[in-house]
C-alpha cells in the first residue's frame, strides 16, 4: 500500500518539476512573445461565449452563464488569495464580505429596498466596495492581533453573524429578499456588435437571458484586479505580506509593521469580496439570505488552496474548477461534494502546495519538511 | 430588547443553557485535546460527533426501539442509554482514528503548515457528512422516546427534568474522568509531555504516535457520549447535524482557552447559558450572533481564552 503511495508521489513530484521547468522556459521567452501570448489568451477569453467549445460546453445550463459564474469565482479567489495566499491569514468567513457587497448594491439601488433613495449602479458599486472594506477593517482591527488559529474561528463567526443579519434584520427582507437589483446600464447593443452571438442589436447589453454583457464586464473587472494584485504583490506591501506569512515574529523584528499590513490585506481582500458580490447579484437581479452560508465560504478557501495559494494563476484555476465542474457534471449532483471531500484529502497528501504552486511557497514547504528533527 | 423575559425565567433559562452547554463542552473536549497536543483545529471532529448520533440510533434500532415504539421500563432505559453511549463512543472514536490515519498522519510526517492540515480536515469532514448524507438519502433519522422528560425537583418554582439532570451529570462525570486520566495516569503524563514539547517527549521515550492515537480516541469517545445525549435531547439526527454543533463546540473550546480541559467545560457551559440569555433578551434569531459577539469580546480582553491554554502548560 505504502509502496504504491510512494511511487505515486514520486511520479507526481516529477510532474511538478516538469511544470516548474515549463515556467522557466516561459520566463526565458522574449518579452514581446510573452505579451503576444497573453494578449491572444485574453482575446480568446473574451471570445469564449461565441465559441461554445465542444468538450467544455455545459449541457443543461447556458454556457455564458457558467462563464460568468467562473469569472465571479475567480474574482473571489483573487481576493481571498490576498488574505490566505499572500498574507497567510486564515479567513473562513469570506462569504460575509461577499454578502456585504451584494446587499449594499441591492439596498442602495433597488426600488424594492426599504431605503428610499435610489442610486444608479455606478454609484452603488464604489459605495459597496467601501462598505465591504470598512467591514473588513472593523473585523480585522480587534482580531488581527490574535494568533492565526483564533482568526479562523472569529472570521467564521463573522460570516455567521452576517448571514444572521441578512436573514433576520428588517433592512434585508430576509428570505423574501430584494428584487430589481440595479443593472450596470440600461443601454442596448450597438448595431456594429451584431456579429457576436448573444449581442443582437436593440437587445439590452445587460440582459438576464443573454449574459454576454455581464460576462465581459466581469472578465474586465477580473483582469484589472489580477493586474492590480500582481503589482501589489511585487511591491513593498507584497514583500511585507510574504515576510508575515513566513514568520510573523521575525518580520516584526525586522521592522515590518505586521499589524498594519495584515489589516491592509484584510481590507483589500474584503473589498474584492464585496466587489464580486456586487457583480454577481447585479446579474442575478434578486438577492435573499439563503445564498450566504458558511459552507460556501469554506469551499472557497479550499478552492484557493487546491489551486495553489499565493499563485494567482493557480487560484484562478481552483476557482474555475469549483464553479465549472458542478455545472458540467449535473447528473452526479448527489455525489459532488463527496467526491470533492475525497479530492481534498488526496490533494493535501500528494500536492499540498496546490495544483499550480507558487514557487516561493513550494520552497517553504520543502524547508518545513526538512525541519522535522525527530521522526514524527 | 426584553429584559422581562430574562428576569422572569432566569432559573429556567440557566438550566436549559447549562444542559445545552454540557453537550457543547463534551464535543469541545475533542477539539481541545487535539489542539493542545497537535496545535491543529480538527475540523472533522463535528462529523465524528455526527457518526456517533447515527451509531446510537443504530444500537437502539438493533434492540427494536425505533421512533414510536413506546417507552421501555426504567432498567431497560438505563441499559439502552449505556449501550448506546458505548456504541456511540466506539463508532466515534473509530471514525476519529480513521481520520487521523488517513487525513493527518501523512501530513504530519512532512511537517506541513497548519493551513494544509485544515484543508485536509475540511476534506475529511465533507467526505464523512456527504457519505452519510448519500446513504440516508439526506432524510432525518428519528429516535425512540426513551426518556419522557419528568420533573425531578424544583429550584424555586422552576422544575428541573430528569433529562437535564442526565445530560449535566454525564457531562460532568466524563470531564472529571478525563481530567483525572490526563493529570494522574502514566498515559496522561505522556499526553501532557507531548503537548509541552513533542521532540523532547519523544527523546524521553514517549511514543508520540501512540499518544496522538490516544487523544483522537479520547476525543472521539467524548463526542460519542455527547451524541447520545444529543439524540435523547433533540429526538432526531441527520447527516448535516455536525456542522453547526461543531462550530459551537469549537467556539466553546476557544472561549474557555483551547488546549485546556477545564476551559472546555467552562466555555461550553458559559456558551450555552449566554445563548439562552441572549435569545431571551434579543429574540431567538439572534442567539448565534450573541454567542459569537461574546467570543470576540472575551478574546479581546483575554486573547488565550478565559482559563488560558494549558494542556501541559503553554508551549512558547
Amino acid at each position: 500500500m505504502s509502496g504504491v503511495m510512494e511511487k505515486a508521489r514520486k511520479a507526481d513530484e516529477g510532474r511538478a518539476r516538469a511544470m516548474s521547468g515549463l515556467r522557466e522556459r516561459w520566463a526565458a521567452l522574449p518579452r514581446s512573445w510573452r505579451y503576444g501570448v497573453i494578449v491572444a489568451l485574453i482575446v480568446l477569453l473574451y471570445y469564449l461565449p461565441g465559441l461554445q467549445p465542444p468538450l467544455l460546453y455545459t449541457p443543461g445550463t447556458d454556457f455564458t452563464t457558467v462563464l460568468f459564474l467562473c469569472a465571479v469565482y475567480v474574482l473571489i479567489a483573487v481576493g481571498l488569495n490576498v488574505v490566505v495566499g499572500l498574507a497567510g491569514l486564515l479567513d473562513l468567513g469570506y462569504v460575509g464580505f461577499y454578502a456585504v457587497g451584494a446587499y449594499s448594491v441591492a439596498i442602495l439601488g433597488s426600488p424594492d429596498s426599504p431605503v428610499v433613495v435610489k442610486f444608479p449602479w455606478l454609484v452603488c458599486v464604489p459605495i459597496a466596495i467601501a462598505i465591504a472594506m470598512v467591514s473588513g477593517v472593523i473585523l480585522g482591527w480587534p482580531t488581527l492581533r490574535l494568533r492565526g488559529d483564533y482568526l479562523a474561528i472569529v472570521t467564521l463567526g463573522f460570516g455567521e453573524i452576517i448571514a444572521n443579519i441578512a436573514t433576520f434584520s428588517g433592512i434585508t427582507n430576509g428570505t423574501r429578499g430584494i428584487g430589481s437589483v440595479p443593472q450596470p446600464s440600461e443601454a442596448n447593443w450597438p448595431s456594429w456588435m451584431n456579429w457576436f452571438p448573444g449581442a443582437a442589436t436593440g437587445q439590452p447589453i445587460f440582459d438576464v437571458a443573454h449574459v454576454v454583457g455581464y460576462y465581459w464586464l466581469a472578465l474586465t473587472v477580473v483582469l484589472i484586479c489580477i493586474f492590480g494584485v500582481r503589482r501589489l504583490e511585487r511591491s513593498r506591501v507584497g514583500r511585507s505580506w510574504l515576510a508575515i506569512r513566513e514568520d510573523e515574529e521575525a518580520a516584526e523584528i525586522m521592522g515590518v509593521p505586521t499589524f498594519k499590513y495584515k489589516l491592509w490585506a484584510f481590507a483589500i481582500g474584503a473589498a474584492l469580496g464585496g466587489l464580486s458580490g456586487a457583480l454577481f447579484f447585479s446579474k442575478q437581479q434578486f438577492i435573499n439570505s439563503t445564498t450566504f452560508d458558511l459552507f460556501t465560504s469554506i469551499l472557497w478557501v479550499a478552492a484557493v488552496v487546491i489551486g495553489g495559494a499565493g499563485n494567482q494563476f493557480g487560484v484562478a484555476v481552483g476557482a474555475i474548477l469549483l464553479a465549472y465542474l458542478p455545472e458540467r457534471f449535473r447528473e452526479f449532483a448527489d455525489y459532488r461534494l463527496l467526491t470533492f471531500g475525497v479530492v481534498l484529502i488526496v490533494m493535501t497528501i500528494f500536492r499540498p502546495q496546490g495544483l499550480f504552486p507558487s514557487r516561493r511557497r513550494s520552497v517553504e514547504l520543502q524547508d518545513r519538511a526538512k525541519e522535522v528533527t525527530v521522526d514524527a | 430588547m426584553n429584559f422581562h423575559n430574562l428576569t422572569h425565567g432566569f432559573v429556567d433559562l440557566t438550566v436549559a443553557g447549562l444542559t445545552q452547554g454540557a453537550i457543547y463542552a463534551l464535543v469541545a473536549l475533542g477539539y481541545t485535546l487535539v489542539y493542545g497536543v497537535l496545535r491543529l483545529i480538527n475540523f472533522a471532529h463535528s462529523e465524528v460527533f455526527m457518526i456517533g448520533t447515527f451509531a446510537a440510533a443504530f444500537v437502539w434500532a438493533w434492540f427494536g426501539y425505533t421512533p414510536g415504539s413506546g417507552t421501555p421500563g426504567a432498567v431497560a432505559v438505563i441499559g439502552l442509554i449505556l449501550l448506546a453511549m458505548l456504541g456511540g463512543a466506539v463508532a466515534s472514536a473509530g471514525t476519529a482514528l480513521v481520520v487521523e490515519r488517513v487525513a493527518y498522519r501523512p501530513l504530519r510526517r512532512r511537517n506541513a503548515p497548519s493551513l494544509i492540515f485544515l484543508i485536509s480536515a475540511i476534506g475529511a469532514s465533507v467526505a464523512l457528512s456527504e457519505s452519510v448524507g448519500v446513504a440516508t438519502g439526506r432524510r432525518p433519522t428519528g429516535m425512540p422516546d426513551l426518556l419522557v422528560p419528568k420533573q425531578a425537583f424544583m429550584i424555586g418554582n422552576t422544575p428541573v427534568t430528569n433529562l437535564q439532570l442526565l445530560i449535566l451529570g454525564s457531562a460532568l462525570l466524563m470531564l472529571v474522568g478525563l481530567d483525572t486520566f490526563i493529570n494522574r495516569t502514566r498515559l496522561g503524563r505522556g499526553v501532557r509531555a507531548v503537548a509541552q514539547n513533542p521532540d523532547v517527549a519523544a527523546l524521553m521515550g514517549v511514543n508520540k504516535d501512540r499518544v496522538i492515537m490516544l487523544i483522537f480516541l479520547l476525543g472521539g469517545g467524548m463526542a460519542g457520549v455527547a451524541a447520545v445525549l444529543y439524540n435523547i435531547k433533540v429526538g432526531q439526527t441527520d447527516a448535516s447535524v455536525g456542522f453547526v454543533l461543531g462550530i459551537k463546540a469549537f467556539t466553546a473550546a476557544v472561549l474557555g482557552g483551547i488546549g485546556n480541559l477545564r476551559g472546555a467545560l467552562l466555555g461550553g457551559l458559559l456558551l450555552g447559558v449566554v445563548e439562552q440569555y441572549g435569545a431571551s433578551i434579543f429574540g431567538n434569531q439572534w442567539q448565534d450572533v450573541v454567542a459569537f459577539l461574546v467570543l470576540v469580546v472575551v478574546l479581546l480582553f483575554r486573547p488565550t481564552g478565559l482559563l488560558g491554554e494549558s494542556l501541559g502548560r503553554a508551549r512558547a
